[in-house]
């Protein structure tokens, strides 16, 4: 085969390559879930599937996807959010004091997401008004001040024993005997349904409204937002001050689910967060990304996770896995542009 | 001067501390009319822009619209007045599509209860009704900017500007960042808003934008007016030689 000949072929299979990318765009995560539930569920067949994992996967991921939701906004505007596993920590001890104090149940409900909201203000006045140089900067010094409230306000020590009312968000079992007859065993965790709510308010939110729109204009180019009349330092503002709030939605699910709150909550659970984030296609450089992006991205992460402690994987083995999927996820949107560009 | 008159600036100067960046300039533009503002660097050309549109206050003169004296305080004031200027770095965001960059700020919305929604169905039909008449073709509404070229960018920084009924359009250096296959569209994308009878102003260095699209042309030199004069009374060496403080 001669040198030109050669070179027609590659382009052709090139071009059926670059035919697929928008599939796989759009696809593909759904793609790599479906591939991961397939392997996990021939290497554990009694196990992976059963109604018992699966709803405890949701149980788990359910408080982690509210920290991915709040931090994907973020990095759609290009900024980053790295107090919000503080948030969850200090808006659940505001929680289990509000509690310890006698409080009636739908005010210590409302505690956490309210100190949720207050702190992710805080966050964005910082960004916007003391015109803090990076959102890093700001978000890291709140990491250690939330987290030091925290401890402050409880004395380091774990509080334990909610209200049954705070209990059914995290750990609350919608019965499914309409279905499955008398006494059935299934059921559906009160924290996926509140998981899908807010995914699918959200979801709104960014894609029919316009301050979702401007989010996204003005992590595509924020002098462009300015020029267009549009006030990129209250957006902002309003961005952090929800992320803030969904890591106190976080800390409200935490609380139900292991009905207590204690000092190493949430830690390091914004890096699981970003992580998410970033599986689920959304660019670290700003708007770009989708909120069914993030949910798969907390999906990923979360069978990943339960499935490797199915198989009795180390801990230590499922750090260097994940970290491998987040730059192997990163890689592959890397390569991806470089061919669109190409072409 | 006609009764089309639909911009004046009458004796404007503006001074930045001791430095005088504009002196006693007059300006006027007629409706459907394309002015060609030329001079060096230095010579006042954006700060007369950034006067028009109301980013600066002008120290010293007055400005007319539709005959009528007026304030500016900010871009807002010149836009509510029907002017609208395409800045030279575009001000597009990449990321999103064409219609959503022509509507970015100003995007149709209806009412669904108490809540406003994003109307994407009329965003997409004023897009693509407003591109026809402006004779820009792009694959689909829905292209992302970073997708087209520099041309097509120009064309959907043009169509922003136009895209609520402005009857003056300030454009700084529309071409200078073009290939030059692309700068013929964009030329023509200048005449046909002449036709619509939307006045332009053009700054621009290439006497070959000039002399394509403008019916009369102006060089400012050293923030003065320097010389004036209808395009078919005069030439490209003539022109030049304003732009560098010469006049027969």
């Amino acid at each position: 085969m001669d040198h030109g000949e050669k070179r027609l072929m590659d382009k052709s299979q090139e071009s059926l390559f670059v035919r697929l990318i928008p599939f796989f765009e759009r696809y593909g995560i759904l793609l790599l879930i479906l591939i991961m539930i397939a392997v996990l569920h021939l290497l554990q067949p009694d196990v992976f599937l059963s109604w018992r994992n699966v709803t405890n996967i949701f149980k788990q991921v359910s408080w982690q996807s509210m920290l991915a939701l709040g931090v994907f906004m973020v990095i759609v505007t290009a900024g980053i959010d790295l107090s919000v596993g503080s948030i969850i920590m200090l808006s659940l001890m505001g929680l289990a004091i509000a509690s310890k104090a006698g409080m009636p149940w739908y005010v210590v409900m409302l505690v956490a997401p309210a100190i949720g909201f207050l702190c992710g203000m805080f966050n964005g006045i910082g960004i916007t008004l003391l015109r803090m140089p990076h959102p890093f900067i700001m978000t890291l010094g709140t990491l250690y001040i939330f987290r030091g409230i925290g401890n402050l306000i409880s004395g380091g020590v774990p509080i334990t024993g909610f209200a049954e009312q705070i209990r059914v968000i995290g750990n609350g079992k919608i019965k499914l005997d309409a279905f499955f007859g008398e006494g059935a065993r299934e059921y559906i965790p009160t924290s996926l349904i509140l998981m899908i709510v807010i995914f699918f308010i959200f979801w709104v939110f960014l894609n029919h409204t316009r301050i979702g729109k401007w989010i996204y204009a003005i992590g595509g180019n924020p002098g462009a937002a300015r020029a267009a009349g549009i006030n990129v330092d209250r957006i902002l503002i309003v961005v952090y001050t929800l992320c803030g709030f969904l890591a106190g939605i976080g800390g409200l699910i935490l609380a139900g689910r292991t009905n207590s709150a204690y000092p190493n909550a949430g830690l390091q659970s914004e890096l699981d967060a970003i992580a998410a984030v970033i599986i689920g296609g959304a660019s670290f450089f700003g708007g770009r990304g989708t909120v069914l992006g993030v949910f798969a991205g907390v999906m990923i992460m979360g069978i990943l996770r339960n499935g490797l402690n199915l198989m009795n994987v180390s801990v230590f083995w499922q750090q260097v896995l994940i970290g491998s999927i987040i730059i192997l996820a990163v890689y592959i949107d890397v390569l991806r542009r470089q061919l669109a560009t190409r072409t | 001067m006609s009764d089309n008159l639909v911009l004046e600036a009458k004796s404007v100067s503006k001074f930045f501390g001791t430095i005088t960046a504009l002196q006693n300039v007059d300006l006027h533009l007629n409706k459907g009319e394309v002015l060609g503002v030329v001079g060096d660097n230095g010579a006042g050309k954006s700060t007369l822009m950034k006067v028009l549109s109301g980013l600066y206050k002008p120290s010293e003169g007055s400005l007319f619209f539709d005959k009528e004296k007026v304030s500016l305080n900010s871009p807002r004031d010149s836009q509510n007045l029907g002017l609208e200027m395409v800045y030279q770095d575009l001000a597009l965001a990449g990321n999103l599509p064409i219609g959503d960059n022509i509507f970015l700020g100003r995007e149709p919305t209806r009412k669904v209860g108490p809540f406003n929604f994003l109307d994407h169905k009329k965003r997409k039909q004023l897009t693509e009704e407003h591109l026809a008449k402006l004779k820009i073709n792009v694959k689909s509404a829905d292209q992302k900017v970073e997708e087209l070229s520099g041309g097509q960018r120009q064309a959907v920084a043009i169509a922003r500007a136009t895209a609520f009924n402005a009857k003056i359009v300030l454009m700084d250096e529309p071409t200078a960042a073009l290939a030059v296959k692309e700068v013929g569209k964009v030329l023509d994308l200048i005449l046909n808003l002449k036709k619509l009878g939307v006045s332009v102003i053009v700054i621009s260095h290439r006497m070959d934008d000039i002399f394509t699209v403008c019916d009369r042309v102006m060089a400012l030199f050293q923030g003065t007016n320097f010389a004036e004069s209808e395009l078919k009374n005069t030439s490209r060496d003539e022109v030049i030689g304003w732009i560098m403080g010469k006049k027969d």
